[in-house]
């Protein structure tokens, strides 16, 4: 086992992956000689050398399309976006191309790919630098959409990405890049796309989330389990696409309260997907309205500003409240 | 502070045989009167097979296509460089590549059908699809030049576009990135002076597409894109420069759409009969013809050869087309990822079972 942060656990499965097929290159802005803004790619280039940790000219949709290329002939490029809100201008490649280059060609040419995009708030950035959009790609049908809430995850998941025979676009959330260090075994594991993850087992309501606020909706969790009030369970959703409706319908059915929490703005988020997909499968189950901690319809503020905006421990306890008192 | 001129440029244009057929030998391709004789008679059919298009479009036998009249010489000669082992990312509007890359016509014919079984090309063509999007699948075409430079294969990769392209973002990322990493491309543009209803002096205030390159650190060069043997030398000498390592090459192929845009088009609406009839005069397929009657290589017998040869490929591939079962409706479910997810697999089984029940009168 080794000791390690969501940083380096994404290097790591990284690294394996490189050594492990020489068909993975790593490419995007700053990936090489330098590592990456957030060191994500550290010791790559050294390692594998500039022709499989290719440092690209600036422009996103032009990594990306050239990524699908070189996905085509048979390499799995793994993409780098340095923040998730620089992705628009490749969102072109990704929706025109990405997702429906295996169906326009009925099979015969696929997009092996894996784009990378540090994501989320709560790191006092600049502009454009604290954007929750993943609702944007989960909708596009041919993309897979993962998002790790911590180091063990992060690894296996994104070994699972790279591997995958579709393209996956991987969140990062960089508000936890070094949040928590957790043992991660050394070698490489996969974990399965598509699957949730209980990670705290109650009975009196079901907490949904993903990314960095897994951790936000396990400390309301025990903090309502010290106070004694609730006993709450939790569940990490992981992979938002495809989604893994019957281990939170399973949940639901069992404690009959759902919550969501979600960083993203309220409107057309993927909270009101699990919303609508509880009620297809539990409503005869639910004692409440499935609840949603999430951000508001604003465009996210710079730091001075920024806690008001992003779910909290306490709102996320008041929201379970509310919805067991319904 | 002296001013000094750090770049200076010119854009050559290549032109070998005259409207008349009449060829400059000195820059005459190396063709043997054999290929001379497939590359007439790739044109004669891919024009009879797009009239024939046309036909059942009209009818409503296959749907919206684009046209190819006029801008045979440009995409044929072009495509008629490659090896084997070369990729072609094209766009839509290059039905004589179909052809030579041999992908069975009837699978256009079922593709501009409505049928996207059309686009299930045969193991190892190396063809992409057809991009409907404009301007987007050239970064494509840099992806898999890149992976061939890569994996020291000695393949390269054509890619094929309008002026309309040249407007698009993609364009110019895709120029960058070819020649920053010095990727086996060869960029076609049929500049073929309308994008729809936009002409070209609308689309772009450079006075060629080709000069683009110099500012992307690559070889730009105009040729008239009637002219099949200018084409097809131009091309052949840019796949040898990717071949052997020395990078992209922007090829600008000066031509002329005298058809509508689309079927859905009216050309009328926006240009006018004098400037058609200009372009007419200047027809690629009777340019190439003139060359060969002159050369003794086309006298009547064989061009009515040519022609009826030409109709009986295009009418086995109607028929061939015509004869498809018809799509199952799982064909919608079938290839959105390797393995369906369970919300496919639900998906695909509400649309049975409502057909099903559809059936019964339910």
């Amino acid at each position: 086992m080794a000791n390690l942060n969501l940083v380096e656990a994404v290097r790591e499965a990284l690294r394996q992956e490189m050594e492990h097929d020489p068909k993975v290159i790593v490419l995007g802005e700053d990936v090489g000689r330098n590592g990456g803004v957030f060191r994500v790619t550290e010791g790559l280039f050294q390692q594998f050398g500039p022709d499989r940790v290719v440092d690209t000219p600036l422009a996103e949709s032009g990594i990306v399309g050239m990524a699908i290329g070189m996905a085509i002939a048979g390499y799995r490029p793994v993409a780098e976006i340095q923040f998730s809100g620089f992705v628009y201008p490749a969102y072109d490649q990704l929706v025109s191309h990405a997702s429906r280059m295996r169906n326009r060609s009925r099979g015969g040419y696929t997009v092996p790919m894996v784009v990378r995009m540090p994501y989320g708030g709560g790191i006092r950035a600049l502009e454009h630098h604290s954007e929750s959009m993943e609702a944007v790609f989960v909708h596009v049908p041919g993309l897979k959409v993962v998002i790790p809430s911590d180091p063990y995850d992060a690894k296996g998941l994104l070994t699972a990405a790279i591997r995958d025979p579709d393209p996956v676009i991987f969140c990062e959330p960089d508000r936890i890049y070094r949040a928590v260090r957790m043992e991660v075994p050394e070698e490489s594991y996969t974990l399965p796309l598509g699957e949730a993850k209980v990670v705290r087992e109650g009975f009196d309501l079901t907490l949904i989330s993903w990314g960095a606020h897994v951790r936000t909706a396990k400390q309301a969790a025990d903090h309502l389990a010290e106070e004694g009030v609730y006993d709450v369970e939790v569940i990490d959703v992981r992979t938002l696409s495809p989604f893994d409706i019957n281990t939170v319908a399973a949940s639901v059915v069992k404690t009959g309260r759902a919550v969501v929490v979600q960083e993203a703005p309220r409107t057309g988020g993927f909270a009101s997907e699990i919303a609508t997909q509880l009620m297809e499968r539990a409503i005869l189950q639910l004692e409440a309205p499935v609840g949603r901690v999430t951000g508001f319809d604003t465009i996210p503020p710079l730091g001075r500003l920024e806690d008001y905006y992003h779910p909290d421990v306490r709102g996320v306890m008041r929201q379970i409240r509310a919805t067991m008192e319904f | 502070m002296p001013v000094t001129n750090l770049v200076s440029f010119t854009i050559p244009r290549v032109e070998v045989m005259d409207p008349a057929g009449t060829v400059d030998a000195a820059l005459m391709p190396d063709l043997t009167p054999e290929q001379i004789r497939e590359l007439y008679a790739t044109m004669v059919t891919t024009r009879k097979l797009d009239d024939r298009m046309l036909k059942l479009q009209r009818q409503g036998r296959i749907g919206t296509f684009a046209r190819v009249l006029g801008q045979e010489a440009a995409h044929i000669g072009a495509t008629y460089a490659l090896a084997k082992e070369d990729w072609l990312v094209p766009a839509f509007r290059e039905t004589g590549s179909f052809l030579l890359r041999g992908i069975p016509p009837e699978k256009l014919l079922q593709y501009w059908g409505g049928d996207e079984r059309g686009h299930d090309f045969p193991a190892g063509s190396r063809m992409l699809p057809i991009s409907v999007p404009v301007g987007t699948h050239m970064l494509h075409a840099v992806g898999i030049g890149w992976a061939m430079k890569h994996n020291k294969e000695r393949a390269v990769v054509l890619t094929i576009f309008g002026d309309g392209a040249t407007s698009e973002g993609d364009f110019h990322e895709a120029m960058n990135f070819a020649a920053v990493f010095q990727a086996p491309v060869i960029f076609l543009c049929q500049n073929n002076q309308w994008a729809i209803s936009v002409p070209y002096e609308r689309q772009t205030a450079a006075a060629t597409v080709a000069q683009k390159a110099v500012a992307y650190g690559m070889p730009g060069i105009q040729v008239d894109g009637n002219d099949i043997f200018a084409v097809y030398r131009v091309t052949k000498e840019a796949v040898e420069r990717a071949r052997n390592g020395e990078g992209p090459t922007l090829i600008e192929a000066h031509t002329y759409r005298m058809s509508d845009h689309t079927t859905s088009d009216d050309a009328r609406r926006y240009r006018t009969a004098e400037e058609l009839a200009f372009w007419q005069e200047r027809d690629p397929l009777e340019r190439l013809a003139r060359y060969m009657r002159a050369a003794g290589m086309l006298d009547e017998t064989a061009e009515a050869a040519v022609a009826a040869e030409a109709e009986a490929k295009v009418a086995g591939w109607v028929e061939a087309f015509e004869a498809k079962p018809p799509s199952e409706p799982e064909e919608i479910f079938r290839h959105v990822f390797a393995e369906p997810t369970p919300a496919l697999v639900a998906q695909q089984e509400e649309l049975l079972s409502s057909l099903n029940a559809a059936d019964e009168g339910r």
